[in-house]
Order: C-alpha cells, then structure tokens, then sequence
C-alpha cells in the first residue's frame, strides 16, 4: 500500500525559535531534498519552507515507518534532538493530507488568510522537487490539483480582494483620494515604528518624496535617511504641511497639533488641493473637526482598524466559500487517488484468470486433438465469456465510486483470497 | 409661428417607419440597451469580460446610430437635427462618442454606465416622438446650421460626462468622509480620476458652448436681422454660459475643486437641461419649430 502523508510544523503548531532551527534554506534545499530522497521507505518527497511552516511531503510505502524515518531525518539534518520538537510536529495522511496542501496552496491555511505569497512559494519548492526528480507522478498530479485549486479559489471568491491590516488599508484609502500615488509626497510628523511601517507600505506603493519632522531634529534626520526623504525642523512643520498629500502624525504630544482654523488657512495656501490626514498617534495629533474640511480627509487609528477588521470579516466569509472549492476536489483527487490502486489489482485479477483458462484450454485441447477450427474457436469464446461474467460483478463493484471506505478492504480481499502480487508501487515506479 | 410652417411631411407616416435611418437607430438602441446592462452586471459582479463586452457593444451602438443619422441625412438632404426627435438621437449619439473618447484614456466603467443609460434614456425617448422628415423651415437652411448644434450638442454631451463624475464623485466622497472601504467605495474610481474628468470636461465643454452660441448669434443675424434678441433659448443658454464660466474662473482662480466642483457640474447640468428641453417643452420661442406637440 502506498499513502501520502504530510510532517510538518506552522505558525499555529510551533513558535518561532522552532521555525527557524527546522527551516531549510534555499541554498541547501537540494541537498536536503536528494538527502529525504534515499530514505528507503519514501517513493517520492518534496520540501515547503516558508517563515511560517515547514513541511515535507512524502508518497510512501510504509506510513508509519516513513514517518519515523522523516523525523529522523529532521532531528538529524537540523542537528535537533527530537523531543525539543516532535510536541510541535503535525502529521496528516491520505485525504486529510490532500485537503491540507489544497488549504495551504488557496492561502486558507495563511497566518493572513488571503495572502498570496504562499501559492509562490509552493510552486517554487515543487519545481525543485521535479527538477531534481524526487516527485513523481502523484506529487505530479496532486500538486497541479493544488495549483488549480488556488486559482479557482482566487477566481472564484474574494479572499484577497481587500486589505486587512491597517497599513494596507491606509494605502488603500490614499489611491482612493488621489489615484495613483506616483509623484505624491508623504510629511511623517514624529518618527516612530508605526509611521515607519506606514512610509514603508506607501513608499512600496510608488510615493515619492518622503518629509520627516520631529520634536528633536538629529531623529527626523537619521528616520529621513531610511527612506531617502528630506528632514524639517518641528518649527517649519508648516511649509511640510503646504507640500504633503498625505500626512501621518504620530508624536506623544498630549495635547492637538493639528488645529481646523490651521487647516482651513493651509487649504486656501494649498489652493484646495487634497490632503489625507492619517492620525495614528495616541493621545490624538490632529482634531477631529479637521475632517469635516472640504477636501480633507481624515482617518485615525481606530478608523484604519475599522476598516481592516471590516475586510477581515469579508475575507473570512469568502473563506468558507474556498472550503467548499476545497472539499470539492478533495473529493475528485481521492477518487483518481483509489483508481490508481484498484486498476493495478483489476489488471492482476484478470491476469490471474486469463492464465488459468489459457492452462485449461490447452489441457482439454490437447485431450481432444481432432476438434475442428469452428469447435475450437466457440469453446475458446464460451471460457472468455464465463470469465468475463464472474469478473464482472466484483469489478463493478471495485469501481464504485462512492464506496470510499470498503473499496480498500475489497482490495485487500481480493488481493489474499487470489494470491495476487501487492503490485500497486511497482506499476507506478514504472510510470514514473 | 410655428402653425404658419405646418407643412405636408415629404413621407408620409407609412412610409417613414420603413425607413432605413430608423432601423439603425433601433438597433443602435437595442445595442446601448444591452451595453448598458453588461454595465451594470459589471459593476455589481466586477467580472472584467463584462465590461469589455460592455464597450464593445455600445461601440456597435454608436457605429450603428452613425449609420442611422448618415441615413438620414442622405433621405432628408440636410443635417438631421431640427426637431426633438433627432436633437435628441443626436445628442445620446454625441454622448456614446464621449464615452467612447472618454473610455481611451480613462478605461470608464462606473461612469460608462451612468453615459450610456443617459444614452439609452435619450433614445428611447426620441424613439416615442413623431420621426417624419419634414421640408426644411426656411429659417434652419442655413450655413450655419450645422455648425451651432454640433457645438452646441458636443458641449451638452461634455457636460453630461462632467455631471455623472460630479455625482459619482459625491458617493465616493461621502463614502470616504464617513469611513467606509465597502463594496460601493471599492467600484467607484478615485476622486482624483473623478475630478480630472470634470476640469477636463469644463475645460472642454466651454469653449464649444461659447462658439455654439457665437454661431447661434451669427446665424439669429441672418436668420432675424439680430444677433441677440432674449428669446427664451438665448437667455437660458447666457445663464448656462455664466454658470460654467463662473466654474472655470473659481477653478483658476481659489482653486475650487473636489466636492464643489463636483456641485457645480451637477448644477451646471441641470441648466444645460433646461436650456435643451425645459425650454422646448415649457417656453415657447424661435427655437421650437419642431412640429411635436407636448
């Protein structure tokens, strides 16, 4: 009998001190990949190491001694006893394990659901698997089955249509205002880890110029030199505000920055030209009232947040839809996975009876040398047709699809009662 | 004035529904009634083929309205624009042109629903009206005829674009300024498209309205002996003129933009209306020599 399972940690099973001691790096991949290959009891394997799982998938012929080898193989290869991680190891075999990697390719398995890179990532480490020929053909099969899977989850929901963190959002909002965000400037009043992760998203989305002010000068000038912007002194703030398109503020002034009537004559200075406040400071920089300006868009933490756990909730609905995608061909692959294994056992059956009437005929032939040509032909005919219909009735009976559960045990069964050979690996080594 | 031009119609009403310009305008319809539906599919399921199929068959549309008004330019000898019916072909038929111009740059498809159910609306209406060709009033064989509704009717349809931005930047506003990122804020483009359509509308549309007007003037010289005489169409379309020019001078000048821009454009709009049918329909003057009857 051979089996797909799946050994792996995630970001949900391991922290991250353990992610990292088990991660495979790309530059040893191949290694590590042609290394799992010689262990005996694997037919076919490959790697997925992310920054948030490691996974090997294995097609083997002996689950529970493949699974013991594979942990072998992790402790030894990482240089980490067992027992510091095997509490964090997952195990899936069979259909689970089918469903987890079509969970994991359509993003539903992401600490981001939704998330595309994963599907990037998936694809790189199964053409490594297939260029160095440790996969064959049901990781073949069951990794274009995920790939498809994917795309029909992307196409056919909305998982990853909306943004779900606040940064994201902020970027969102700023190309609903002024389009593209090429040629736009962004002034960061006070220098902080939020702002910065902010300037990051919106410098990625294609913002030019970068402002920086702060209370104390020398910070403004080493956060400005991160992003190639430009420092003002906290008194000038205002000539950044006239220039800035969009402006975060996130300093620990206690009291508002940010005044309307300030605003109201930096509007008329800026000719009514648009500007997006983005508030992310606690106690608040800017006055609420500031956002009731024509042409002023204001937007603070919790309205960022709002918004992010708005499309959070969204993507969890259209999560369950992707379940439902995923079920869905989990149910088709089981089932050309169970063809594969009762074809091999068909075949042999057939053989098996083939090779008895073949022995039969030529016995009862050669008792009777002096039929005719007509009467050796119809008594060949009337053996075929008995064979045909014994067979017949089991073979229909293997084939059904939606006896998923008893189709092995009939396997089996046949399997003993004739003496067949359990040829299923061998066939397919062959196909390779 | 007008009972004094009756004139027996060159077809009579048998014949004219046969008539070949009439076809192409129902199917120019028919083709605007389906792009307008892919539209709206497309805006409700954002299935990108849909709106592909959307430009495509108001393309059609518009190569077949093309048709229509050549038809009957060729059956009537001269530029179909002299009653309701066909003021109103041509102005749906100018639109889709703006859309279309429109789509090249901008790739419109919230706002290509908006022109092209205008479009639609416009077509079925002139659809219901009387379609005789009629021997042309003395007064409308001019020169200048076809000059003055041609600027006056592209300006109309810039302005027509300007006002869907003008409302479609009112929902778009109003669903940043209350902090939703729902679907709605989703489909629609952002502001600035919205506002850059609308200066470049005014900056187009003004220019055309003025000479629609200075070849009106010119022509009202030839025709009546004056160039100006406050007949209710003029001094409408004066008021039209200064609402647009009061547009573009604060536009210039204090920089008004975004939200009343997108007012201006609206009201603009309405005027623009008025001008067009409200006038026809509620003020009789020089201008309704159409022979269709409220």
């Amino acid at each position: 009998m051979i089996e797909l399972i799946i050994i792996g940690l995630n970001h949900k099973t391991a922290p991250i001190e353990i992610r990292e001691k088990l991660a495979f790096h790309e530059s040893e991949m191949e290694k590590a990949l042609l290394q799992a290959h010689s262990i005996h009891s694997l037919k076919e394997n490959m790697i997925l190491s992310t920054c948030n799982r490691v996974e090997l998938y294995a097609i083997v012929r002996e689950p529970e001694k493949a699974v013991q080898d594979l942990k072998l193989f992790l402790s030894q290869y990482h240089h980490l006893p067992l027992q510091e991680f095997e509490k964090n190891l997952y195990l899936l075999v069979g259909e689970e394990a089918v469903r987890h990697i079509f969970r994991v390719s359509s993003s539903l398995d992401s600490m981001v659901v939704g998330e595309p890179q994963i599907l990037g990532q998936i694809k790189s480490a199964y053409q490594m698997a297939t260029d160095l020929k440790t996969s064959g053909i049901i990781l073949h099969r069951l990794l274009h089955r995920a790939f498809h899977v994917a795309k029909r989850v992307r196409t056919e929901t909305k998982i990853s249509n909306s943004s779900v963190s606040v940064s994201s959002v902020a970027v969102e909002l700023a190309e609903k205002i002024f389009g593209t965000l090429e040629k736009r400037t962004v002034l960061l009043i006070g220098a902080g880890e939020m702002s910065e992760l902010a300037a990051r998203h919106l410098v990625s989305a294609g913002v030019e110029k970068i402002l920086v002010t702060n209370r104390t000068y020398e910070r403004a000038r080493s956060f400005a030199l991160q992003f190639n912007g430009e420092a003002i002194p906290f008194e000038e703030m205002g000539q950044g505000l006239k220039k800035a398109d969009i402006v975060i503020s996130a300093t620990d002034a206690s009291q508002y920055l940010i005044l309307p009537d300030q605003v109201v004559k930096l509007m008329k200075e800026r000719k009514q030209r648009p500007v997006f406040f983005i508030d992310i400071a606690d106690p608040r920089d800017i006055a609420p009232e500031v956002g009731d300006l024509a042409n002023v868009y204001l937007y603070n933490i919790d309205d960022l947040q709002k918004v992010a756990n708005e499309n959070m909730k969204d993507r969890q609905k259209e999560a369950q839809k992707a379940e439902t995608i995923v079920n869905d061909e989990v149910a088709k692959f089981v089932q050309w996975y169970q063809s594969l294994e009762i074809t091999p056992t068909v075949v042999a059956l057939r053989k098996k009876f083939e090779e008895i009437r073949a022995r039969e005929l030529e016995k009862t032939f050669s008792l009777h040398p002096n039929l005719t040509e007509k009467e050796r032909q119809s008594i060949e005919a009337m053996t075929t047709a008995i064979i045909n219909k014994i067979l017949h009735d089991p073979i229909t009976r293997l084939k059904q699809k939606d006896e998923e559960v008893m189709s092995d045990f009939y396997i089996h069964t046949l399997q003993t009662l004739f003496q067949l050979p359990d040829q299923t690996g061998e066939e397919l080594k062959e196909e390779d | 004035m007008r009972d004094c031009h009756q004139t027996k119609p060159i077809f009579s009403n048998q014949e004219y529904n046969n008539m070949l310009n009439i076809y192409f305008i129902q199917l120019a319809s028919l083709l605007y009634l389906l792009g307008t539906l892919s539209y709206l599919f497309y805006i409700v399921l954002l299935k990108d083929f849909l709106s592909r199929l959307a430009a495509m068959m108001v393309t059609f549309g518009f190569a077949s309205h093309t048709l229509g008004i050549l038809t009957r330019l060729l059956e009537a000898g001269y530029t179909p624009v002299t009653n309701l019916h066909e003021s109103l072909s041509f102005f749906a038929w100018m639109i889709i042109g703006i859309l279309l111009i429109a789509n090249l740059k901008y790739k419109i498809k919230v706002l290509g629903a908006f022109l092209s159910s205008i479009a639609l609306i416009l077509m079925l209406f002139a659809l219901t009206l009387p379609k005789e060709i009629l021997p042309l009033h003395p007064v409308l064989r001019s020169f200048w005829h076809p000059f003055h509704v041609t600027f006056a009717f592209l300006g109309n349809s810039i302005f027509t674009l300007a006002f869907c931005c003008g409302v479609v930047y009112l929902i778009q506003e109003h669903q940043l300024k209350s902090k939703k990122m729902g679907a709605l804020a989703k489909r629609l483009p952002s502001l600035k498209v919205l506002d850059d359509l609308n200066y470049q509308a005014l900056k187009f549309g003004f220019p055309l309205l003025s000479l629609g007007i200075i070849t009106g003037a010119v022509w009202a010289e030839y025709a009546w002996g004056r160039y100006w005489g406050w007949d209710p169409k003029e001094t409408w379309s004066l008021i039209t003129w200064f609402l647009y020019a009061a547009m573009l001078h604060q536009r210039l000048t204090v920089g008004w933009r975004g939200r009343k821009a997108a007012i201006m454009a609206i009201v603009g709009f309405l005027a623009v209306l008025f001008t067009f049918l409200g006038v026809n329909l509620l003020l009789p003057g020089l201008h309704t020599y159409s022979n269709w009857e409220p």
